[in-house]
């Protein structure tokens, strides 16, 4: 039953990745984006991890892409205005995306990807949430901080940076 | 279910989201192949956090978020003066470092 659940998802997830990359439409490359965000949000719950499918869904769906499509619409780009095909640089980007698959098979097939067992038990991720919260506050309490204050920055940085014409602007009258 | 199934998918996705920055022209959709990049990157950490019982893959992944809708916030804000001085938002034509 999972199996055929990952399965769906999986499809549907790849089949709106390729869309992204190549319909022309940006509002439409946003809208596949959101479906694709919604079946990773899916695979978090597959994965035992309610509390990261949460997140998916308010901040990538909810937030992120209401950016993308505010800019979108704001901006006016609507339908490209440059001829866009498959351009000097598909060759090479071609060869880059086999290189890194090749790699991908090579890796997962040697079977090196692997890593020492953690200490927690079957019952202790199905409270998920909690042991998240509490490895948040205690054992990465430093990252958490340091990740706040990027945070902070990243929107202190956004509103200079949309404002910097009205501010030179007004900073010129003597 | 075995690891490797989230693996996979996680290598599918990442190959698709390099592909777009690679291709397309318009800078819009290469932030958005950035985001699905960044989502591969979430499902394989999921998948190793849950598949070796370990905690740290589930927190790395709600730190991953974060720094993404701070990349979001940055990169839109960027193209949004980009877009104001150049009008145009294609990766092409942005080649110079000053206007």
């Amino acid at each position: 039953m999972e199996q055929i659940f990952f399965y769906i998802f999986a499809v549907i997830a790849v089949v709106t990745a390729i869309a992204v990359v190549s319909v022309r439409n940006p509002v439409h490359s946003a809208l596949y984006l959101i479906v694709c965000f919604l079946q990773v949000a899916a695979i978090f719950i597959l994965l035992r991890s309610p509390f990261l499918a949460a997140v998916q869904v308010f901040i990538y769906v909810g937030a992120v892409m209401v950016l993308f499509l505010f800019a979108v619409m704001v901006l006016d780009v609507g339908k490209e205005s440059f001829s866009e095909h498959m351009h000097s640089q598909a060759i090479p980007a071609v060869i880059t995306v086999a290189g890194l698959l090749a790699v991908a098979v090579w890796l997962i097939s040697t079977g090196s990807l692997t890593a020492p067992l953690g200490p927690y038990t079957e019952e202790a991720l199905s409270k998920n949430t909690e042991v998240i919260g509490k490895a948040l506050y205690t054992q990465y309490i430093f990252p958490f901080e340091v990740v706040s204050l990027l945070l902070l920055i990243a929107l202190i940085g956004a509103v200079v940076l949309v404002l910097k014409d009205k501010g030179r602007g007004a900073g010129r009258r003597p | 279910m075995t690891l490797n199934h989230y693996l996979i998918l996680s290598f599918i996705l990442f190959s698709i989201g390099v592909a777009g920055v690679l291709l397309r022209r318009n800078i819009i959709i290469v932030l958005m192949s950035l985001e699905l990049i960044f989502n591969s990157v979430n499902i394989s950490l999921a998948a190793f956090a849950y598949y070796l019982k370990s905690i740290t893959g589930t927190v790395f992944v709600v730190f991953n978020i974060t720094v993404a809708a701070a990349e979001v916030a940055i990169g839109l804000a960027i193209l949004v003066a980009v877009y104001r001085t150049r009008k145009t938002v294609n990766v092409e034509e942005l080649k110079d470092m000053r206007y």
